[in-house]
């Protein structure tokens, strides 16, 4: 089954085309990293996926419904706020600057959403993140404020803040990029897990190493476009594209 | 060079810089403070005797409270303006931020005491105030004497006023906060009305509260000046009474002693206020009085 498809996917800001036209496909349970050298529109495109970027021109389905748009009689007709709203909550998203809410405790980021967007009971709500937290090694942290915890500690909150969402899918933009290096593997390990677990993900990162060992498919993007696209033995191992070739010569 | 840890080196004492300029400071204030107690507290005329027989007087208390009432509303409509102003400013539509703007430069381009004086003049404006439809029927109205009380001029007056200032400080919160924080509730699914109740505005009151306070202070003094309009609040009250009885300079000092209590009791719950909205910014979190408080009323509100 299809989670992702995006077709033929254009954003320009103001007049600057960023995505130029990015076709690919990501099956569930699959995990697929996005590389490619810095300002070649890999957030960008991450960012259509969740629709907090419209998209120009073209299309992306998740789990086939349209994101951003309703289809009606062979137009297609703009969500309010709410749908949007509704649709972004199956899609978990994981920034490189962590955002956790720095006004409330670990545990009330891991509840907000659920209890706020999902109306579910807060009893639930915390249960399940008591279950997160253990799951990602942070268990003695529940009452912590995020501003407490190192780096890679706020970046496993913030997994398990999008997790308790229950999302179909999940996001993630450079998590470890902000990270002292020391941190970075922690990080990883619980992204690992996730992914064994067979959640869908879409990760752009640098960590060649954790693509090769991770990845189903690996996908390389320069100047808004996917170059190449395939199991990491043949992007990484093999590269086709000259592009690809210089990226990977650079950052292996 | 050798390294000079290799010698020896003997303790010395450590003398102090002098602060000769320090010391006169302090001297010349102390002895200009000395003199004004002994001045303030010598000189019969100040009358304290009769300042504090009118603490508690009837008609001062009834001041009082109109003015604690006063600021509290015009506050409260000040605050209510300033971020439905601000909101405005941010809007993508130009005429929604244009008429934003347009609010902000009237009310801070033109004296408080100019638009008091305005509002209780209205019906002279616009005799007959009616709800309806614009060129359809009217539901509704009646004489502007009569719906513009001097009450409702003073609160139109300040509170229009006061929500000006509040815009301005409003928004400078909004923008102190992170966009990632928007985007971050945004993902989870918040609909752009929660992300700014729960995300955006609780973390923009550490920058909106501290000037805010301010703003509380400076009201409880400025509703002072509705005394033009004949609102009995205490300046008003204090007024009536040493018009009857010429005891001008005591009565000032009744009233000028019940503002610094006032106030001073605003500064500390502007201090209790502030702490509770710093909460997550100190690296051991210490629980606010407000937090406790309302973690306090939840809890019992459990079965
Ligand atoms: N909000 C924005 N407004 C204008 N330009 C932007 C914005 N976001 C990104 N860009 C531009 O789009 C290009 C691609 O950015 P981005 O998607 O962040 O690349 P990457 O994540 O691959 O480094 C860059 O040239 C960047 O300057
Ligand atoms: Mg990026």
């Amino acid at each position: 089954m299809t989670m992702v498809e995006a077709v033929g996917v254009h954003k320009s800001y103001g007049g600057n085309l960023v995505v130029k036209g990015i076709d690919l496909t990501v099956r569930k349970g699959e995990v697929m990293c996005l590389l490619g050298p810095s300002g070649s529109g890999k957030s960008t495109f991450l960012r259509c996926i969740n629709h907090l970027e419209k998209i120009d021109a073209g299309t992306i389905r998740v789990a086939g419904e349209l994101v951003g748009y309703r289809e009606h009689r062979g137009r297609l007709h703009e969500l309010k706020d709410a749908e949007i709203a509704e649709r972004r909550a199956g899609i978990g998203m994981v920034f490189q600057q962590f955002n956790l809410f720095p006004h409330m405790t670990v545990l009330q980021n891991l509840t907000e959403a659920p209890v706020l967007v999902r109306r579910e009971k807060p009893a639930a709500a915390r249960e399940r993140a008591h279950e997160l937290l253990a799951r990602v090694g942070l268990s003695d942290k529940a009452g912590a404020y995020p501003r407490s915890l190192s780096g890679g500690q706020q970046q496993r909150v913030a997994i398990a803040r999008a997790l308790n969402m229950r999302p179909g899918l999940m996001l993630f933009d450079e998590p470890t990029s902000a990270l002292d290096p020391e941190l970075v593997g922690e990080v990883l390990d619980v992204m690992r897990d996730l992914a064994a677990d067979g959640m869908t993900m879409i990760v752009v990162t640098h960590e060649i190493a954790f693509a090769r060992e991770v990845a189903d498919t690996v996908t390389f993007m320069d100047d808004g476009v996917v170059v190449e696209s395939g199991p990491p033995a043949e992007v990484l191992g093999n590269p086709q594209h000259p592009r690809t070739q210089a990226f990977l010569a650079k950052v292996l | 060079m050798k390294p000079t840890d290799t010698q020896a080196s003997p303790v010395l004492k450590v003398v102090p810089v002098r602060r000769y300029g320090q010391w006169l400071t302090t001297a010349v204030l102390l002895g200009l403070g000395a003199l004004a107690v002994r001045s303030i507290l010598t000189n019969p005329r100040f009358q304290w005797d009769v300042a504090f027989g009118y603490f508690l007087n009837a008609e001062v208390l009834d001041g009082l409270l109109t003015t604690i009432w006063l600021t509290l509303v015009a506050m409260a409509v000040g605050i209510v303006m300033g971020v439905l102003m601000a909101i405005g400013r941010r809007s993508d539509n130009p005429v929604v931020s244009g008429a934003a703007a347009l609010y902000i430069g009237f009310f801070r381009g033109t004296p408080l005491l100019v638009q008091l004086i305005f509002w209780f003049n209205l019906a002279a404006l616009y005799p007959v105030l009616s709800i309806g439809i614009p060129f359809g029927p009217t539901f509704a109205s009646g004489s502007a004497n009569v719906l513009i009380t001097p009450m409702v001029a003073a609160i139109l007056g300040l509170g229009l006023n006061e929500g000006a200032y509040m815009s301005e400080i409003v928004r400078a919160g909004l923008q102190s906060v992170d966009p990632g924080q928007t985007q971050a509730a945004q993902a989870l699914g918040m609909r752009k009305g929660q992300v700014f109740r729960r995300i955006v505005l609780p973390q923009a009151m550490r920058v909106i509260i501290p000037p805010t306070g301010n703003e509380t202070i400076a009201m409880l003094k400025t509703t002072s000046l509705v005394s033009v309009i004949a609102i009995p609040e205490i300046l008003f009250q204090v007024q009536a009474i040493y018009s009857r009885t010429y005891e001008v300079i005591p009565l000032l000092i009744t009233v000028s002693l019940w503002y610094l209590i006032l106030t001073t009791v605003l500064t500390i719950g502007q201090m209790y206020l502030e702490r509770h909205f710093r909460r997550g910014d100190l690296r051991t979190p210490q629980r606010s009085f407000l937090a406790v408080f309302l973690a306090r009323r939840t809890e019992q509100e459990q079965p």
